[in-house]
């Protein structure tokens, strides 16, 4: 099972051809206590790059991008109910949305952890 | 000048602090050509208060007051009784000279009397939730035709012939440009427009009044379950909150979205604005809703208190993703509302409009009798049609000079339709005597 | 001799009582806790007399009338104490200094409200007949007059609501005269990063698509950075001037005439007009149309957030696209021209803002000021505002972190470097201010700048006030330094209600109030 980041501070999280997605620990933190997400429905197709799901705080509202193409298998409906989830365990029972990938390789070029956390320091 | 307070030794050693020669090395920053070297050209130089009061008081004498002769204008703006501790106490210098409340420690009077204008809203209505307030009803009525089409995501609007043409007018003016398509009905005088056939798969929603601009109370039930039907949304736009102390609200008849000229409450004629957009509409919607919004919440000490919320919708998070590009409310008139509401209370408003609709049942009776003049409207709330046998344009000249606001000719909204050439939108609340109510029909009945 | 020991004692017992927030009410003298209006519900009481309508018939047609609406009852004392102890819970400029960025708090004058409910203004129907509000078409025509030569404009747009309200006005002519020119093709507006949000979001809103430009480190735009953004898909510019960091954007002009170059026009945010009122006239920069918010420059009440104002001055090219209504002179009397047809075959207006003609009760007040400050006063509260900002700037530029290089105009930027290594944030700082019995400035704005502390003290405070409000500063400021944490995350302390919970607030929303469950419904729970 691999993870990978993208420069807009989402994970993606790889088992067979399946991906779970959500926002990094450092997003969760930039964006404050979050009070609101809109995921999307099963059966959505995404592509790389596209706006996928919403995340609002109090004070800041972002898009959550679509780390890699491929159909929306289910949203997470826990944090719809408890959007605390993604702040206090934003890499686990916060994630976003899951989906099937289309192009598995789109994944090379994403950050591994390490890489990740080296773009944060030059932020 | 008697609002600055700087004198020229302040602004000399100020001037010393700053390190600067003059204050005019503070604007080196303008383009050469752009400086002015003194006061601009053409307009005269201060004056006290006495002068200006002078000045000013001669343009208002110009006028004619509504209230200073019989008066019947209504058409979205209507001559209530407003009591007198409303202005006493809007203008409070706390209340008048606050600002949005971002810092709520220092500004729960203001949070809290949005609170409750919101609640009141949400009552009168019917509905479940309501916003801190727009710039008008007619603002209202155009966010509420992008609100559905954020909810249905379909671009086709249905405006009724019964709807406010200026309403009609600033919705298509907003959201053709958003790129939607407004499907505008022809006038409807006689209230008997049926819209359930044009509703279909691409609707986003339905636009209509109660009662009507022609004055005709409708029953919506109805057409709501149409819209529902079609997964469209019905819109019902209000522009005479009183008849909300009397008739059925929209929100008991299915209305998805309420809007509302909230002017009659607390408000003066004041030539037509500024006025108070009400917006209210079910919870479920609630964050696409435009506008700003107040919401209860604890301090830090546990305490209640309010704060403004869901601001992520608006355009200083938002930016070119906001709900709504409308960035104030309209904070003083929504508390006028809010006093004069409470001031009325539940037998007060109830009466209000009761009284307004019994002047009116009695001005029609009287009008019904006068030679020549027709009433279209079988039901009413505190307005009705009349048509004339002249065009009502040159009745109502005539009429001023007589020193009677006759009413407002439906020729003013649609000067090109000769079928509405005729008509004369007649209004009467409870601040007309039955004095005024002769007169009017005595000066109708000489026009024939 | 005889020594009166009885009466009242007249210094204070020094120490006595130590819980003196305490007190069995909750109330603290002049701040009262006060219950939601629908919890003083008196039942059997009214606020209004009222005569008994003149007969019981119903005409109502279809509609079947209401039951029960749910609103309290109160007697007219009730009401009038309730409100009058809700607006005691409020900081507004009569008050105390209320130095907020980019929204010009400034006095207030009462010969303005006074003015507006003149009868003859405030007791006037908009569709009354022209032949009986000449007094109220006049004024409105005097107040473009106003506008039109401060600003050297030809025209004007009086009937929006507010600032975004104008700004969506002046890019609605921008659409209209592109379209009417055969380019309806240009989409895309240059908005500087350190717009107001109204500007993005107005742009969208009139269906063009947004490109940032970047600010320069001086706070400035560059000509070159919008040069090379230029292009034939290019509608407008929009630019604030003074820009939200308090600056003037001394390459206006150069960027003006490379925006006509290049076929686009030059929408000015206006926001900040009254940093130059009567110095600079808008017209000799280059602008297209900017609107003018009369609650800012022309000192209308913000009133808690609105009503305002926003006409809209407008070049020659845009103005045959000017909105419904506006006032005409045909040399004898007044009227509107409430259709495009009513007036001649060039004009092709883009529609209409409102209702009605626009927001007259707020033109009265601003003819009003205006009167009373005249060409000569207009300019000097220009150079008191820009004055007492640089003050501000000057006496505080130790001790906090200026953004940019001087000297600023009507407000004073800094950020939140003098904060690094505190633990103290902005909105700390900030907090801390409103015990010392000021408002704070704005935060977190402009977003070009890291943690934004905006200073606006508008011309209307007087040297004294700024005197203690920059030692209130400074005090804060040094205490912050010195590592006082907890003194500032625990502001404010001496308010009606201390800081909110917002996270709260938003994430299970309560937008109304409910009428607690009757006690059967608690017991079924």
């Amino acid at each position: 099972m691999t993870i990978k980041f993208t420069k807009d501070h989402e994970w993606i999280r790889v088992s067979g051809d399946e991906a779970t997605v959500g926002i990094t620990d450092h997003a969760q933190n930039a964006l404050g206590d979050v009070v609101f997400v809109e995921v999307p429905e099963g059966g959505k197709a995404l592509e790389q790059g596209a706006a996928a799901a919403v995340v609002e705080s109090v004070k800041a509202a972002s898009e959550v991008y679509a780390p890699a193409s491929g159909t929306v298998t289910e949203g997470n409906q826990a944090i719809v109910e408890d959007p605390s989830l993604v702040n206090s365990d934003p890499v686990g029972e916060g994630w976003f949305f899951k989906m099937r990938l289309a192009n598995p390789s789109e994944l090379d070029a994403l950050m591994d952890k390490a890489a990740y956390d080296a773009y944060l320091e030059t932020l | 000048m008697r609002y600055l307070p700087l004198t020229e030794a302040d602004r000399r050693e100020m001037l010393a602090v700053i390190g600067a020669p003059s204050v005019d090395a503070l604007f080196k920053d303008v383009p050469a050509a752009a400086v002015l070297p003194g006061p601009i050209a053409g307009l005269p130089n201060h004056m006290g208060e006495l002068e200006v009061d002078r000045l000013l008081s001669r343009l208002a004498a110009k006028n004619m007051p509504a209230g200073s002769v019989p008066s019947f204008l209504g058409a979205g703006a209507y001559r209530h009784h407003v009591p007198a501790s409303v202005d006493q106490l809007m203008t409070r210098g706390e209340f008048l000279t606050s600002y949005t409340p971002y810092q709520p420690e220092v500004t729960q009077g203001t949070l809290q009397y949005l609170f409750e204008f919101q609640t009141q809203v949400a009552l009168i209505t019917g509905m479940e939730v309501a916003n801190a307030s727009m710039y008008d009803g007619a603002t209202s009525t155009a966010e509420a035709v992008l609100m559905a089409n954020r909810v249905t995501k379909r671009t086709k609007a249905i405006l009724s012939g019964g709807l406010h043409p200026h309403y009609r007018e600033v919705t298509d003016t907003h959201c053709a440009v958003m790129g939607m398509d407004i499907a505008m009905q022809a006038p409807d005088p006689h209230g008997t427009e049926d819209l359930t056939g044009l509703i279909d798969e691409q609707t986003a929603c339905v636009v209509v009044q109660t009662p009507s601009v022609f004055g005709h109370p409708r029953d919506f039930s109805e057409l709501a379950a149409a819209c529902h039907a079609k997964g469209a949304l019905l819109i019902v736009a209000v522009t005479e909150v009183v008849s909300l102390g009397l008739l059925t609200p929209p929100g008991a008849m299915g209305a998805d979205i309420v809007v509302a000229e909230g002017q009659s409450i607390g408000n003066s004629l004041n030539f037509g604005g500024p006025y108070v957009g009400l917006f209210a509409t079910r919870e479920k919607y609630v964050r696409q809703m435009p506008g700003r919004l107040c919401g209860q919440t604890v301090d830090a000490d546990g305490k209640r208190g309010f704060v403004l919320t869901l601001s992520t919708r608006e355009q200083h998070i938002r930016r070119e993703k906001a709900t709504s590009n409308i960035c104030t409310n309209s904070g003083l008139c929504a508390l006028a509302f809010t006093i004069h509401m409470s001031l009325l209370g539940e037998q007060g408003f109830r009466k209000l409009a009761r009284i307004n609709h019994a002047n009116a049942v009695k001005l029609a009776g009287k009008l019904g009798d006068v030679k020549g003049v027709e009433v279209l409207n079988d039901g009413f709330f505190n307005e009705f049609t009349v048509k004339l046998s002249a065009p009502a344009a040159r009745v109502v000249d005539k009429l001023a000079r007589e020193k009677i606001l006759a009413g407002v000719p439906v020729s003013r909204f649609y000067p090109k339709d000769p079928a509405m050439e005729p008509l004369l939108l007649v209004a009467v609340t409870e601040t007309n005597t039955e004095a005024d109510m002769d007169a009017l029909a005595r000066a109708l009945g000489e026009v024939h | 001799m005889a020594m009166n020991n009885q009466g009242r004692p007249t210094t204070p017992n020094v120490g006595g009582d130590t819980a003196a927030g305490a007190t069995f009410t909750g109330n603290k003298a002049l701040q009262q806790e006060e219950p939601l209006i629908f919890e003083l519900d008196n039942p059997g009481t009214w606020g209004v007399d009222l005569a008994e309508p003149c007969t019981d018939t119903l005409k109502l047609g279809p509609v079947k009338p209401r039951g029960a609406i749910g609103l309290p009852s109160l007697s007219e004392p009730q009401v009038v104490r309730h409100f009058t102890r809700l607006s005691q819970k409020n900081f507004g400029i009569d008050s105390t200094m209320y130095p907020l960025g980019s929204c010009t708090m400034k006095h207030n004058p009462r010969l303005n409200e006074k003015m507006a409910r003149l009868p003859g203004f405030a007791d006037i129907h908009p569709m009354q007949p022209f032949s009986t509000v000449q007094g109220a078409l006049e004024l409105i025509d005097e107040l473009a007059k106003w506008l039109k030569t401060l600003t050297g404009m030809p025209a004007v747009a009086m009937s929006p609501g507010a600032g975004a309200h104008g700004e969506f006005c002046g890019m609605m002519a921008i659409k209209a005269a592109l379209e009417a020119r055969g380019e309806g093709h240009r989409k895309r507006v240059l908005v500087p990063e350190s717009a107001h949000g109204t500007n993005p979001a107005t742009a969208a809103f009139c269906g063009f698509t947004v490109d940032p430009i970047p600010a320069e480190e001086n706070g400035r735009v560059s000509v070159e950075a919008v040069t090379s953004k230029l292009g034939p898909d290019v509608a407008a510019i929009m630019l604030t001037n003074p820009n939200t960091c308090g600056l003037f954007e001394p390459q206006i002009k150069a960027i003006a005439d490379a925006v006509h170059a290049a076929g686009g026009y030059f929408y000015c945010d206006g926001a900040n007009y009254n940093a130059i009122v009567g110095r600079v006239r808008p017209a000799d920069l280059g602008v297209d149309a900017m609107h003018i918010n009369l609650h800012k420059t022309f000192s209308t009440p913000h009133g808690g957030g609105g009503p305002g104002s926003g006409p809209v001055v407008l070049s020659e090219a845009l103005a045959p696209f000017a909105p419904i209504p506006f006032v005409v002179h045909d040399g004898e009397h007044f009227r509107l021209i409430e259709h495009d047809a009513d007036h001649n075959a060039t004009h092709s207006s883009f529609g209409r803002m409102k209702a009605f003609h626009g927001q007259m009760g707020m033109f009265v007040r601003a003819l009003a000021y205006m009167l009373s400050h005249g060409a000569d006063g207009l300019r000097q509260v220009s150079n008191d505002a820009v004055l007492n900002a640089n003050y501000v700037m000057a006496s505080l530029k130790d001790v906090m972190s200026a953004s940019f290089e001087g000297p600023c105009m009507h407000e004073a930027l800094f950020d939140d470097r003098f904060l690094k290594g505190t633990g103290v944030t902005p909105l700390d700082f900030a907090k801390a201010m409103i015990d010392e019995g000021f408002h704070p400035m704005t935060m977190y704005f402009p977003l070009v700048v890291h943690g934004a502390l905006l200073i606006e003290p508008t011309e209307t405070e007087s040297k004294q006030t700024l005197d203690q409000f920059i030692a209130t500063l400074r005090y804060l400021a040094e205490r912050a330094k010195s590592g006082d944490v907890a003194f500032f995350q625990g502001a404010p302390r001496l308010t009606p209600r201390r800081r909110l919970d917002e996270t709260a607030a938003a994430r299970k929303p309560v937008l109304r109030w409910i009428p607690p469950a009757p006690p059967q419904a608690v017991a079924a729970e």
